[in-house]
Parts: C-alpha cells; sequence; structure tokens
C-alpha cells in the first residue's frame, strides 16, 4: 500500500519504486530543472512546504533568492519585490545557463506558492524536442503577438529557448524593457524566434493554472469571460472541461494547500476506479485550435 | 403448624421480591442480552491485497458485481446547495441513492416525509430504505454536508457479509456508549438495518420521540436501538488502522497533520483509500470530485483488483 503512493518520475508501463529513484527507463530526454523563485520572507511560510512535496520530483531543483542560506538558495544579484521582477528572471536563466545547462532537457520557472505535478509535465514534454526552441505554459494573448505564458502558472523552457533567451541579453536583442516578467520574457523569446507550444491535453483542456482549482472547477451558468480569464489565447472552459485530468499546475497554493493537492494528487484514490479519461487508447477527440477572438 | 406455613409463606414473598428487584434492577442496565451474533471487534478493517490473493478471479468477480450501495442522503431545504451540489457530485457513485426531505422543495425532488422531528423523520427514512431495497444489501446514511468516496467504502466491506450486523464509520465513544458519528457517514449492513426497524416497533427500548428528556443526538440514538438488538459501532480501518471516516474535510485534516507530524504531513494524515470528508463548502465538493475521480499523475497505476466504471451521464468523474 505504501509503495504505491510513492513514486515519481513514473514511465508510461507503470514502474513504482518503492524510494525516489530515478526511472531510467523513459527513451525521451526528460530531464527538468526547476527553479523556484522565492525570497528570504517566504521560506519557511511557503518554500519549505514546495521543498516537502512536489519539488523532490524534479530532476535538478534551484531555488532562487536575493540571499544565499542553507535552504539551499541561490544568491541572484537582485532584491526582492515586484519592481525586480524581470531583472530576478534575467539573472535567474543567466545562472542556469552558466551552471546547469547540461544538467537538464527542460527548464520550469515556479514561485513558491505554486503547485506542480511533474509527472504531467513530462507527459506533455514528451511530445517535444527540447533542442528545438519552445516553451510550455498557459498562453495568454495580449500586448505580444504570439502571445506569451503565464508566469504564475509556471513556464517551461526547452534547452535551446534558454541558450537563446540567454543569448538575447548578451547581443542586446533583448533588453529589460519592462519589470512585467512573463510578458517581457514573452517578448523577448518572441524576438528570438522562440515559439509557444500547445500545452493543452489531447481533448483541449488546460494543464497550467494560474489561479487555485476552484477557480475555473465549480459550474457557472453561461456567462462572459470573468477577469481571471480575460486574457487566455486559448477560449476558457470554465467548469469541469476547464482543466485536463493530467493538470501540470495551479498557483496561488499556500502551506496547507500544498499539502492538500498532494494528497489529492499521489494519494487519496477511488479503489478500483477506471477514469474516463485515457489518453493512451485509440479514438481521441481531436482539439481544434480555439483563438478567441474577444 | 401456623408458624411453619408462616415462615414458608415469607419465603416465598421474600424470594419473590427478591427476583423482581433484580429483574428490575437488570433492566436498567444498558448491556444487551447476551446474543451469538454480537460483534464485540471494535473495528473492521478492509481486506488486505494478500487476504483478496486467496479469492479465484471469479470470486472476487462476484463480490465486486454484487456489493450494491444503497445511499440515504437526508436533505432539508434549507439546506439546498448542499443538496444540489450531492446531487451532482458523489452521490451519483451510489447504485441507489435517495434524498430524503423533511419538507418538499420545488427545486430539487425527493422523498418527502414530512417530518420536522429529526430523529421520527430518520426512523422513517431507514424503514423506507429497508423496505425498498430490493437486492441492495449496504446502506449508507449520510448529509449532504458528508463527502463519501463509495468505491471505498466497497472495498472495505468486500467480503464482509452482509447477513452478519455491521454498524461501520468514525466510532466514538460518549461515556458507556460506543457510537458512529453521523457527520463520518453510516454504514449498515442489510442485517443491521433488519433489527433497527424491528426495534423501531419497541417503544420502551427504541422510541420514538427521541430520549426527549436527554435529547440525545440522532447518531447516539441510533446506538443506543442498535445495542438492544446486539449489534455495536466499529470504526471503519484500512489495512493500516488508519480511519476511513472523518468527520473533518480534508484541509482540517492537513492542518492538523502539519502541527503533529510537520516532517511527514501527507503520510500521517489521512487514509489513500479514505470513504468520507465532512465540513466542506459546496464549491469545495466540486473540486473533491475532480481531485478524486480525475486528478492523477501520468503514469501511475495500481493493479487493483476490484473494477468500478464512471456513472453514465456525468461529465465531473
Amino acid at each position: 500500500m505504501f509503495f504505491a503512493s510513492k513514486p515519481w518520475r513514473s514511465n508510461l508501463k507503470t514502474v513504482l519504486h518503492p524510494t525516489g529513484e530515478r526511472d531510467n527507463k523513459t527513451g525521451n530526454d526528460t530531464r527538468i530543472l526547476c527553479w523556484i523563485m522565492t525570497g528570504p520572507k517566504n521560506l519557511e511560510t511557503r518554500t519549505k512546504h514546495v521543498k516537502e512535496t512536489w519539488a523532490k520530483r524534479c530532476d535538478k531543483v534551484l531555488f532562487m533568492s536575493s540571499v544565499k542560506t542553507d535552504f539551499p538558495t541561490v544568491e541572484l544579484n537582485v532584491s526582492e519585490g515586484r519592481d525586480n521582477l524581470y531583472w530576478k528572471t534575467i539573472r535567474a536563466l543567466q545562472y542556469i545557463h552558466q551552471h546547469h545547462l547540461d544538467e537538464a532537457d527542460w527548464f520550469l520557472k515556479a514561485d513558491d506558492d505554486t503547485f506542480v505535478v511533474l509527472e504531467n509535465l513530462h507527459h506533455i514534454l514528451s511530445r517535444h524536442d527540447p533542442e528545438k526552441p519552445f516553451y510550455l505554459g498557459r498562453r495568454f494573448m495580449p500586448f505580444i503577438r504570439q502571445g506569451y505564458m503565464s508566469g504564475g502558472a509556471g513556464y517551461v523552457l526547452s534547452k535551446e529557448a534558454l541558450r537563446r533567451f540567454v543569448k538575447g541579453f548578451s547581443t542586446g536583442e533583448c533588453t529589460h524593457f519592462s519589470s512585467i516578467e512573463d510578458m517581457a520574457l514573452g517578448k523577448c523569446l518572441e524576438t528570438m524566434k522562440v515559439e509557444p507550444a500547445d500545452s493543452r491535453d489531447e481533448h483541449g483542456r488546460q494543464t497550467f493554472h494560474p489561479y487555485p482549482p476552484d477557480y475555473y472547477i465549480v459550474r457557472q451558468p453561461s456567462r462572459p469571460r470573468p477577469w481571471y480569464l480575460i486574457y487566455d489565447h486559448y477560449a476558457p472552459v470554465e467548469g469541469p472541461g476547464c482543466c485536463s485530468d493530467f493538470v501540470i499546475s495551479f498557483h496561488y497554493i499556500y502551506a496547507v494547500q500544498q499539502y492538500v493537492l498532494e494528497y489529492l494528487t499521489y494519494h487519496l484514490r477511488p479503489y478500483g476506479y477506471k477514469y474516463r479519461f485515457k489518453p493512451d487508447e485509440k479514438a481521441q477527440v481531436n482539439k481544434t485550435e480555439n483563438i478567441n477572438l474577444l | 403448624m401456623l408458624s411453619e406455613g408462616g415462615s414458608f409463606i415469607k419465603g416465598v414473598v421474600l424470594g419473590g421480591l427478591f427476583c423482581l428487584v433484580v429483574s428490575l434492577l437488570s433492566s436498567f442496565s444498558s448491556v444487551t442480552e447476551s446474543n451469538t451474533d454480537d460483534h464485540h471487534h471494535h473495528h473492521v478493517k478492509a481486506a488486505s491485497k494478500d487476504e483478496l490473493k486467496h479469492f479465484s478471479d471469479g470470486q472476487l468477480l462476484e463480490l465486486n458485481n454484487r456489493i450494491q450501495v444503497y445511499c440515504i442522503i437526508m436533505v432539508q431545504p434549507k439546506n439546498l446547495v448542499y443538496w444540489a451540489t450531492t446531487l451532482d457530485t458523489w452521490s451519483k457513485h451510489c447504485d441507489k441513492p435517495v434524498f430524503y426531505t423533511s419538507e418538499a422543495s420545488k427545486a430539487l425532488e425527493a422523498i418527502d416525509l414530512n417530518e420536522k422531528d429529526d430523529w421520527s423523520r430518520l426512523r422513517k427514512a431507514l424503514t423506507h430504505a429497508y423496505k425498498n431495497a430490493g437486492d441492495l444489501r449496504w446502506f449508507f446514511l449520510a448529509q449532504p454536508t458528508t463527502f463519501a468516496i463509495i468505491e471505498n467504502l466497497k472495498y472495505l466491506v468486500l467480503t464482509k457479509d452482509p447477513e452478519e450486523p455491521f454498524y461501520l464509520g468514525r466510532a466514538v465513544k460518549s461515556g458507556e456508549l460506543e457510537y458512529v458519528e453521523y457527520d463520518g457517514g453510516i454504514v449498515l449492513s442489510y442485517e443491521a438495518l433488519k433489527r433497527l426497524v424491528q426495534v423501531f416497533q419497541d417503544e420502551e427500548k427504541c422510541p420514538e420521540k427521541g430520549r426527549a428528556l436527554w435529547k440525545l443526538s440522532e447518531d447516539k440514538q441510533l446506538a443506543v436501538c442498535l445495542k438492544y438488538t446486539g449489534v455495536f459501532a466499529e470504526n471503519g480501518e484500512d489495512t493500516n488502522g488508519k480511519g476511513l471516516f472523518n468527520t473533518k474535510s480534508v484541509d482540517s485534516l492537513i492542518q492538523d497533520s502539519m502541527r503533529d507530524n510537520p516532517t511527514d504531513v501527507v503520510e500521517g494524515c489521512c487514509s489513500d483509500l479514505a470513504v468520507t470528508f465532512n465540513g466542506m463548502s459546496p464549491n469545495q465538493m466540486q473540486v473533491m470530485m475532480f481531485g478524486v475521480y480525475r486528478l492523477r499523475p501520468y503514469g501511475h497505476d495500481f493493479h487493483d483488483l476490484l473494477t468500478f466504471y464512471p456513472p453514465e451521464g456525468s461529465d465531473n468523474d
């Protein structure tokens, strides 16, 4: 019973490991480095719980802060605060590029209040080649022609995308033109010809979420888009169709909720239940690109 | 002659008085007459994987298909949102979900018991369920403020004989009385319900207007009545001894675990195969539906020995 809830990084064919051993059977290159934006004030109240739960499933995890500690945290030469968010991101990516580029194939950014299901991220990434310039997340429409990925929901850069971002700053093609981190990053990636990929599942349901589950799952009467869905590139669905079974992220998840989601994702289950959504079986509905016109 | 007769009569009278006193005293005691069908285990555990391996595939399949749960859901119009939420969520996994209301509602259908008194209403609902059981042999009694995972309930009672009296849930003690807490959901086997419905006829043991003097809650009343029939409350547990029936919400239990097991919060908390939680908001219950029946990590398979299919015409599980 105990072992069934412990494994991470399982392969398609059900390999259950009693400890957190890496399963080297995957044919794909899907090592993921997680870099988590945090600060000294949040280590005890938020980051600690991330470290105790999903961060364990990253192939490599780095906690980015303004101060070096034994947590351990990486010291980026940037002060805390919303205005410095993009500087922090730039420095973080440069740091990773300099010190850890070969340790992973994909680079996930998350906050200390994001909850991530790594296995589901691996599953989505297995469709893509990390040597190609791609990035994934919750795609937003405004401001940038090709759109950009919501910072709150977390986003993932391929190795090539990371190289191009860093190159962009060294050549001056990319600059710190705004402190709005996700949008500014999106602009740089567009400039460097990194493509935004579609992170939705085989039924067109979202995997990355900038808010907690109750914002999306709860049934609503037919209505115009609420404010938190205004930016969505793909037409959002409210109610049970909002979200993939194989969710990748939720945001604004604090302390207790980190463990609650860990319990619901990895532990609590209906015994013997045959899930409705079986993506490995044939005859799946083709999803359509729902570019929404506001 | 007279003195001999006199002592004899005194003896008879004294003896008679003595017997009367003893029988009066014993009728006040809360212990029932001994009954060979007593369950004095206090806890009932789900079958372990090893135990289940002793069954053939055919036997398991039979058990799997035979286990059917009749859900007795006690609603009221003043709790309409919870009523609607339960209707849209976990109750869909009952083989026969039946809503019993205190008074009719224009918005939702239910069996109108037309009874304001909680205990009287409960008696009526249980009696109705017994009479309409059909082939169903397991009964789950809950309020719509409870969230239940019926598959896990089936797993718990899989190898238990419903012709035996089972009365399960979160069993707690109040003085000498062990009872199952209403908030965590109450499981009754067919035999337990049968005995209960019978003892409802006994105005002394199980009065209809309840023990009005003490204003006992319905769950305690239930326990008292059942006790008279030789049926005792038992705690439902998983193979590790963790309670499966919770009177608190997941959030609340996790918070407790953060305080009590800070280095092992999730392991130290609730069972993987929990049957019930209580005290969640209607929105949280919708999220629970997603969390239980859909949200999972790709690639994890459990090789369970039972099979339960999603209900027809449902989109949130």
